[in-house]
């Protein structure tokens, strides 16, 4: 193994890694401001218990959430030096405006919030939590206009062997970047309202905690329904324009080989690289991936055969990875509407509180997938046009990153593991001060 | 001044800032198994820093995200070059962080004392480990016209890095034994304020010992000897350094941490000084050495940049500061029945 397949490796577990907590701290602060604010303006008490259950479980994931992304900010320096010279100029800093404008807000009110319920009035905690939930959000802003400018490079110009930045408001608008924040961002609440709907449902299957749990499972139901169909709308605004910049990863999504007109998407398909054809291809639906990427079912698509061979990404991976995305996003807005309409009979439907929570994980491998398809089929390049990852990684001794990436699958396997083990357990434990009924 | 030196000195400031305002959890998190006789001790302890070490911290993702912006070769150059030395920090930090969180949401004497070990590790590594970078920083590195770094992990513990290793860690515990003689009472505060009288005197000895042996190993003095004004700063040091015996002496804790706070931000202004213009040198061939003028970004990046600076830096400081205040007062055992509590 050479240092740039175990970078890529090590790069691919840590921010997959990471992006395991990201969502839920996007999504649940939201949900806990929320009940906060509803405790301040009506004083119930049930509300407060809610504040503080979903508050607990928040803070476990945000902890592990904030511990994994340090790491990150320090990897483009470590692993992928040449890189960061490169484009340093404009991607650092998208890095440093994130840290200066986010993370400081971020970590400093989550210790105000944690520690203060007695320092400050009602009011003002439950404001702090709301400018917790503005930080991450804003922080998830820079750092995908950060990963859009690697997708779809815009406002710079090549100067002294480098990119340099000649537009920022370029950068910033890019139209890239924005579709991502808003889909990722959709995401996050999608997977937010499905943990708590999740955890929700345990709990009335077991007939305890019932108001307490009927009402989050509702809040997070009305969150969830307009989040999973905005979703869908955006994801397939995103492909178009993914279509348009980048005809390779469209291509492969769809092991679609020769370039053109009405061109079919496949339910089902195998690739075979090695003779630029597919092996199997089930239920195929004419022009719908033409539509999928132009809106129009007689439009031209570019297939992999006019792409050269070294600038196509792996086909199976990111094939793979878009038809689960879509399937489970497909599936998400039909849970979300079947439990609109058992919204007030859930503690008999029973059935419906079963899938509800086993369903919990489902939204955290469509966004795996999501990051999946979206990285795995920009390669081979780490600036989509401009430079390769081969060209990208440091010039670091083998055994450094061989040590570094069994280290973080160690610790990262045993922190992913005590996280889990505690979130469980507080979430199994159900609120401490909630009235029974 | 141009727009590089301007952020030459911010680059040295945001790493002083956080040496300064982390250096305390660092230092408590290395003392916590020898002051917390007990397990309400350390609770007491851990609660000293429960709500700021978080923030704190950010002033290190801030200085490295800063280091990728206006100098993204020394970022590059820096960080691979240090790679197993910048992997073992940020693995200990990951287990510090985890570890205050995790501690006590388990009332299980085994499942604490895992997470002591980690919190003692991941303070005890960080706060040498920084030393022993910057001190090679300091005196140099095996680096080629490419950026290329000639050595291993083990170039680094040479004498004078370790020396600088030893500083750091002395510098954080007495500033981390001066904020629990600020938060805590009784025992535990005793323990604390013997401990930062005790650790003062070596540190004295040590800063006396660095700053002779920068003299031998590093070039930093070539400033000072070339702009004899600049000994003002060093004047400056060596008085923060012995007000915080002074004002220990007498008690007052706040002005000893307030002290040692600004014995640290120039213990560390001490070598930036010295390096100016050079953010990375080699010890090969100074042609080959990073500086602020070769290293740094475009001038449009760095005009940004600075603007964000300008308009964040103050803010977060002041919603930190009202954080600080929010969080003055003793911690006692009665925070300890408060049910957020670490
Ligand atoms: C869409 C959102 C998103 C994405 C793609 C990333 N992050 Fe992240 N990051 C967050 C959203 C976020 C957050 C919501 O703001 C976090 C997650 C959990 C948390 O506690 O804050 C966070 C925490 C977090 C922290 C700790 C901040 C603190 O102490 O408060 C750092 C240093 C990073 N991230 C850095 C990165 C880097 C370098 C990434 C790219 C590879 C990255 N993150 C991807
Ligand atoms: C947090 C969500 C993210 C996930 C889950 C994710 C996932 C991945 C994966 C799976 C790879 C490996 C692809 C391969 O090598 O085949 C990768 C590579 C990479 N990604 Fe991401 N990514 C995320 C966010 C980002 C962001 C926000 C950036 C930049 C701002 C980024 C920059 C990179 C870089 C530099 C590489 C290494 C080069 C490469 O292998 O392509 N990633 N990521
Ligand atoms: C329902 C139909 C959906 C469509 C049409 C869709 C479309 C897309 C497309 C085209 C990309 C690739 C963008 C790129 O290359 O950068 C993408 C990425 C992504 N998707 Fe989806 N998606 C859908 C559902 C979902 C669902 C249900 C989730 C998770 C709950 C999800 C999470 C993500 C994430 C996290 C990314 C990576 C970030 C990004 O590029 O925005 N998507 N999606």
């Amino acid at each position: 193994m050479d240092v740039l397949l175990l970078s890529r490796l090590q790069f691919a577990a840590a921010t997959m890694f990471h992006f395991l907590f990201v969502p839920l701290t996007l999504g649940l602060s939201i949900l806990v401001a929320y009940m906060e604010t509803k405790y301040v303006r009506t004083g119930d008490e049930t509300y407060l218990s809610m504040t503080k259950f979903w508050g607990k479980l928040f803070l476990i994931n945000f902890a592990l959430g904030v511990v994994t992304g340090i790491t990150l900010e320090f990897q483009f320096g470590t692993n992928w030096s040449r890189y960061s010279a490169y484009v340093g100029d404009i991607f650092g800093s998208l890095l440093a405006i994130e840290a200066t404008a986010a993370f400081f807000l971020e970590s400093t009110f989550i210790g105000v919030w944690v520690f203060g319920w007695n320092k400050i009035s009602k009011k003002a905690h439950a404001i702090v939590m709301w400018l917790i939930a503005g930080a991450s959000t804003l922080s998830a802003i820079w750092i995908l206009i950060a990963n859009g400018w690697m997708q779809h490079p815009v406002g710079y110009e090549i100067r002294n062997g480098r990119a340099e930045l000649t537009d920022f408001a370029a950068v910033v608008f890019n139209k890239f970047g924005l579709l991502e924040f808003i889909h990722t961002v959709s995401a996050a609440y999608v997977l937010s309202a499905f943990f708590v709907m999740g955890i929700s449902a345990y709990h009335l299957l077991k007939k305890q905690h019932i108001d307490f749990f009927t009402r989050s499972f509702k809040i997070s139901l009305v969150f969830g329904l307009v989040f999973s169909i905005f979703l869908a709308i955006n994801g397939d605004m995103h492909a178009v324009h993914v279509t348009e910049v980048q005809p390779a990863k469209l291509a492969a999504m769809e092991a679609h080989w020769e370039t053109t007109a009405r061109a079919p998407i496949h339910l089902f398909a195998i690739p075979d690289e090695e003779n630029e054809r597919n092996l199997i291809e089930i239920g195929s639906i004419p022009g719908l991936l033409s539509f999928l990427g132009h809106h129009d079912i007689n439009a031209e698509v570019t297939g992999l055969k006019d792409i050269p061979k070294d600038e196509r990404p792996p086909v199976f991976l990111t094939l793979l990875a878009f038809r689960t995305m879509v399937g489970l996003g497909t599936l998400f807005p039909l849970l979300m509407i079947i439990g609109w309409f058992l919204r007030n009979r859930l503690v008999e439907s029973t059935l419906y509180l079963k899938v509800m929570l086993f369903a919990i994980p489902l939204p955290y491998i469509a966004c795996e997938m999501g990051w999946v398809l979206a990285e795995v089929g920009r390669q081979p390049w780490i600036v989509y046009g401009l430079m390769k990852t081969a060209d990208a990684v440091s010039p670091i001794a083998t055994s450094q990153v061989a040590v570094s990436l069994v280290a973080f699958i160690l610790v990262y396997g045993l922190l992913g593991a005590t996280g889990f083990y505690l979130i469980t357990k507080y979430a199994k434990k159900g609120p401490e001060s909630a009235i029974e009924n | 001044m141009a727009l590089q030196t301007i952020w030459f000195f911010l680059w040295g400031l945001l790493w002083a800032l956080f040496f300064m305002t982390d250096g305390f959890d660092f230092g408590i998190g290395t003392l916590l198994p020898f002051l917390g006789k007990n397990d309400d001790d350390k609770r007491i302890m851990l609660n000293s820093m429960g709500p700021l070490w978080d923030g704190n911290e950010v002033w290190l993702i801030t200085a490295g995200g800063v280091t990728f912006a206006a100098f993204p070769l020394v970022y590059s150059v820096m960080f691979s070059s240090l790679y197993s030395a910048l992997m073992l920090i940020l693995f200990a930090l990951i287990l510090r962080g985890v570890a205050l969180e995790f501690r006590s949401k388990v009332d299980n004497p085994g499942w604490r004392q895992i997470w002591d070990v980690c919190i003692f590790v991941g303070s005890f590594a960080p706060a040498l480990l920084f030393g022993v970078a910057f001190a090679n920083i300091f005196q140099g590195l095996p680096i080629d016209e490419n950026g290329l770094y000639h050595g291993t992990l083990f170039t680094l513990l040479n004498g004078y890095g370790l020396l600088g290793g030893l500083l750091f860690l002395l510098l954080f515990l007495v500033h981390g034994s001066l904020w629990l003689s600020i938060k805590t009472e009784g025992d535990l505060h005793e323990r604390a304020a013997w401990t930062a009288n005790k650790i003062w005197w070596a540190l004295l000895v040590t800063a006396v010992a660095f700053l002779i042996a920068s003299k031998f190993k590093t070039n930093l003095y070539d400033n000072y000897i070339a702009n004899p004004a600049l000994f003002f700063f060093i004047a400056l040091n060596v008085l923060a350094l012995l007000g915080i015996k002074l004002y220990l002496v007498r008690k007052a804790f706040f002005k000893a941490w307030f002290a040692s706070s600004l014995t640290i931000v120039l213990c560390t202004f001490f070598g930036v000084i010295g390096l100016f213009p050079s953010l990375f040198p080699s010890n090969i061939s100074p042609e080959y050495s990073l500086t602020a003028y070769n290293a740094s970004s475009s001038p449009l990046t760095l005009k940004i940049m600075l603007i964000v600076v300008i308009i964040f830096v103050p803010v977060i400081i002041a919603y930190q500061a009202w954080a600080y205040n929010m969080f003055k007062g003793k911690v006692t055992k009665k925070d300890l029945e408060y049910e957020e509590a670490y």
